[in-house]
């Protein structure tokens, strides 16, 4: 098991050159962000050269790669066009991103996999079929048609909830942003967990378990529940990467100053170290999420061995 | 036990994982009322460092214009220029200016505002090394060539212009005559900088100090920045509240959205999909006043297609075929007034705004659009495209909307058609490198309230923007002329008889004139905008 672990941390390294590498190159096909320091003017040529200087732009790429490459070993991300090193842009944003993933992750935990359980055990029953319809509406409309109607629903019309998350956004004021970010993998969550269940009800080992004479909640906890969330857990997994890059439209709806509003401003600016800086963090959180994920595997499923 | 080994490993790679988190928290409380009222406003990050010289956009310069006050201040409510810190800014030849300071301005540490703090402000500001983006607003100054060669390195540090004579007045020498020089005194990267500025950067930068009505209390970057109402503050624009309460919001639709929902006070860029349902939501709390922002199209002059002899007469043709009525009306909700000349309506008929000087040029009428550019040689190519950013603004709505306007006036579906460019830096690219081969959206906020900041850097040869690279050496002469002319008036004459010759060549198509919009709740009231469409924060009330 520590031999696998090892092994699979060591593939992570190629895997991150070549992402950064592919992440690097593209941000510098958006072109050269220079141009837009000035506002509506050309920078006078004196100046432009001292600020490609700054970042570094005057260099050919290759070499500017290299350069950021040797910095982001001493744990130097660059600075962002404002001045700001963008390590802080990440001190101050990831806590919030990862507080709000942990919200959606709860959230499509709990609900997303009791709704399964209670769908896939009453197959064809009608809450069988309401939860049906239901995710499948959530998984239709998009998110921010769900943000923003929440929004307005809970924060303006019933005042129950601040429509605007503060700075500093608190775990209290993260609910409601991370149910929606959670409601379509939530949905999804759903609708793996029934199917999943409902499959392996039939299954070989829960008829022994259940002639064992084992208690119903037992044999549902214990052998059917964790047999079914392989799936699920790669699901949830991989979606660990997805929300806390992904939350773009979410943050932005909640004015959440995390991951997604940052690369926002980055791309939007081209701002290439900030995006290059978030983007390798996240390649990194992704490549850790499926090594968890692969690892569950075998805590969920003692056929499952690693060596 | 297999189990506890597995549970372990995975322990591990979650503290792996996890190893970036920390935790962020705490609550600040605002409250009271009355003059010590907390006014919270929205606001976005500032795209460069917070310095006076390094400012060009609206979410820096509403700091700026709080916590700095420079020789002149531009009225609030009429755009004119009135001294602030001047005593008096005197000169014979419109080339050697005398500027005295009034007695007892300091900045909000305690440190004396002498003639000395504008100089190495001035000098800061125009050195090549400081990388400053607003500096070539030095560039009259005697000797800035010096200290910002347009290649190489500079050869000195401080402009020979820049004279301190003693603590209370300096001498500034011009490079060329400029009469309404003074005028532009008002602009923030004028301000004058104390010596912490210089001492001790990484630390003025976390928390500014000037010598405005505020000071800076907190600052977050990125996030929020507490002002507080300066009591020592010794100008008469002293702030009616306790303080201001920046928070830097992710989208203006959230930020109106807060408001609505009585968690803000004041959203100074009301979002355009919000404009219909404006007046039902805030009722008079919103206010629409005209702003110094002119949004133009420009043309390609480095493309042979544009830049014929009868070419003049398409440019023409394409202003008349917009139909700049219903466009401001439906698309803005008249949030922009069509355009009647190249300036703005802030300036006011004394500043030069005249209200009938494109005349005929920009009314619609599709009969006579369609036979000018036939008499013109037809569109280049026969179509035509209008390039903008699509990353900020809602520009696509309305450039479809001047698309399909022409269109049907040429009764030809495929004439214009609009090309969107992914990100601002990427369009200001295209532009900067001469790579349009249409006309382009061109907008300009001016800078300070003169005529002369509507036109010497959107039309004069080779000017900053003068994106269209269009030149007429008559325009130039009479540039230059107006400039040299000592008596405003007269000055103010000339540059509308240069700006006859951009009308006659339609060098650029005026579309409308830009409003500030802003909303606020029932907290607060006097509030309002300036000509720069930023809100006259230190006038706000809380109730």
């Amino acid at each position: 098991m520590g031999r696998y672990v090892i092994r699979r941390l060591l593939q992570m390294v190629p895997v991150f050159f070549g992402a950064t590498l592919l992440i690097f190159l593209m941000v510098n096909v958006m072109g050269d962000p220079i141009a837009g320091l000035c506002g509506e003017r050309a920078c006078d040529p004196a100046t432009e050269a001292q600020l490609r200087q700054e970042f570094g732009l005057d260099k050919p790429l290759w070499q500017q790669y290299l350069t950021y490459m040797g910095n982001l070993f001493t744990g130097d991300f660059g600075t962002a066009f404002n001045g700001q090193p963008v390590i802080d842009l990440m001190a101050d944003a990831f806590p919030i991103t990862i507080r709000l993933t942990l919200v959606a992750i709860v959230f499509e935990i709990i609900i997303g996999i009791s709704l399964g359980v209670v769908t896939g055990l009453r197959r064809g029953r009608p809450v069988d079929t309401s939860v049906l319809v239901l995710t499948l509406v959530v998984i239709s409309v998009p998110t921010f048609v769900t943000g923003l109607l929440a929004q307005l629903l809970f924060g303006v019309k019933w005042d129950l909830i601040r429509p605007a998350v503060s700075p500093e956004a608190p775990l209290d004021e993260l609910i409601l942003p991370g149910l929606v970010l959670a409601s379509v993998s939530l949905a999804y969550v759903t609708r793996l967990t029934r199917t999943s269940i409902a499959e392996n009800t039939r299954s070989d080992y829960v008829r022994t378990a259940k002639a064992k004479g084992l208690p119903r909640r037992r044999v549902i906890s214990r052998h059917l529940l964790r047999n079914s969330l392989i799936p699920v857990v790669t699901f949830i997994g991989t979606d660990i990467g997805a929300l806390m890059g992904g939350a773009i439209v979410t943050e932005r709806i909640f004015n959440i100053h995390g991951v997604g509003y940052q690369l926002y401003q980055g791309i939007v600016r081209q701002s290439s170290q900030t995006v290059v800086g978030f983007v390798t963090v996240l390649v990194l959180v992704f490549l850790l999420a499926n090594l968890l994920v692969d690892l569950l595997y075998a805590v969920l499923d003692p056929r499952i061995r690693y060596a | 036990m297999r189990g506890a080994t597995h549970a372990r490993w995975v322990a591990c790679a979650l503290v792996v994982a996890l190893a970036a988190t920390a935790c962020g928290g705490g609550d600040s409380d605002t409250g009271g009322g009355g003059s010590d009222g907390i006014v919270t406003s929205s606001w976005g990050d500032p795209q460069n460092p917070l310095e006076p010289a390094n400012t060009n956009e609206v979410q820096g310069g509403k700091v700026l214009d709080m916590i700095f006050r420079g020789l002149k201040r531009y009225n609030p409510e009429t755009g004119a220029a009135e001294d602030m810190l001047a005593e008096s800014i005197e000169t014979d030849d419109s080339i050697n200016f005398t500027i005295t300071l009034k007695d007892g301005w300091t900045f909000s540490n305690g440190e004396a505002v002498t003639a000395q703090s504008f100089v190495d402000a001035w000098n800061y500001g125009a050195y090549l090394e400081n990388n400053q983006r607003n500096a070539f607003f030095f560039s009259d100054i005697a000797g800035y060539d010096d200290v910002h060669p347009e290649e190489g390195q500079p050869t000195a540090e401080t402009m020979s212009g820049l004279k301190v004579v003693d603590d209370t007045s300096f001498t500034v020498q011009l490079s060329a005559q400029f009469s309404t020089w003074p005028d532009t005194l008002g602009y923030a990267a004028f301000a004058p900088l104390p010596q912490a500025f210089f001492d001790d950067h990484d630390a003025w930068l976390a928390k500014p100090v000037g010598n405005g009505p505020y000071a800076v209390d907190s600052y977050q970057r990125g996030s929020k920045m507490s002002l507080r109402r300066w009591d020592d503050y010794p100008g008469d624009d002293k702030a009616q509240n306790g303080g201001i309460d920046l928070n830097v919001y992710t989208d203006n639709t959230t930020a109106y959205t807060d408001l609505t929902a009585g968690n803000l006070d004041l959203v100074d860029d009301i979002p355009a999909s919000q404009l219909a349902n404006v007046e039902a939501d805030l009722g008079d709390r919103y206010i629409n006043t005209p702003a110094g922002i002119i949004q133009t199209l420009a043309f390609p002059y480095y493309d042979p297609a544009w830049n014929t002899p009868d070419s003049d007469k398409v440019r023409k043709g394409i202003s008349r075929a917009i139909n700049r009525d219903q466009i401001t009306e439906t698309i803005f909700q008249n949030t922009r007034t069509p355009a009647k000349d190249w300036t703005s309506p802030v300036l006011g008929e004394e500043g030069g705004y005249r209200d009938n000087l494109c005349g005929e040029f920009c009314e619609y009428d599709p009969n006579a659009a369609k036979s000018l550019i036939e008499e013109g040689g037809g569109l280049p190519g026969g179509r035509m495209t209008i390039s903008y950013n699509a990353d900020t603004g809602s520009h696509k709505e309305w450039v479809d909307a001047v698309c399909n306007s022409i269109n049907n006036a040429l009764d030809n579906e495929q004439a214009c058609v609009g090309n969107p460019i992914g990100t601002f830096a990427d369009f200001r690219n295209q532009i900067t490198q001469s790579r349009m081969t249409g006309p382009f959206r061109a907008g300009w906020q001016m800078d300070y309230p003169l005529i002369q900041n509507f036109l010497e850097p959107l039309y004069y040869t080779n000017a900053s923007s003068n994106d269209g690279k269009w030149s007429n050496e008559q325009f130039d002469e009479l540039v230059d002329q107006a400039n040299a002319e000592s008596d405003m008036a007269t000055a103010v004459d000339t540059f509308i008889q240069a700006e006859e010759i951009v009308r006659d060549d339609m060098a650029a198509v005026p579309l409308w004139y830009q409003n500030g919009s802003a909303g606020y709740s029932q907290r607060i009231s006097n509030v309002k905008l300036n000509p720069f469409s930023v809100p006259v924060y230190n006038e706000i009330t809380v109730n």
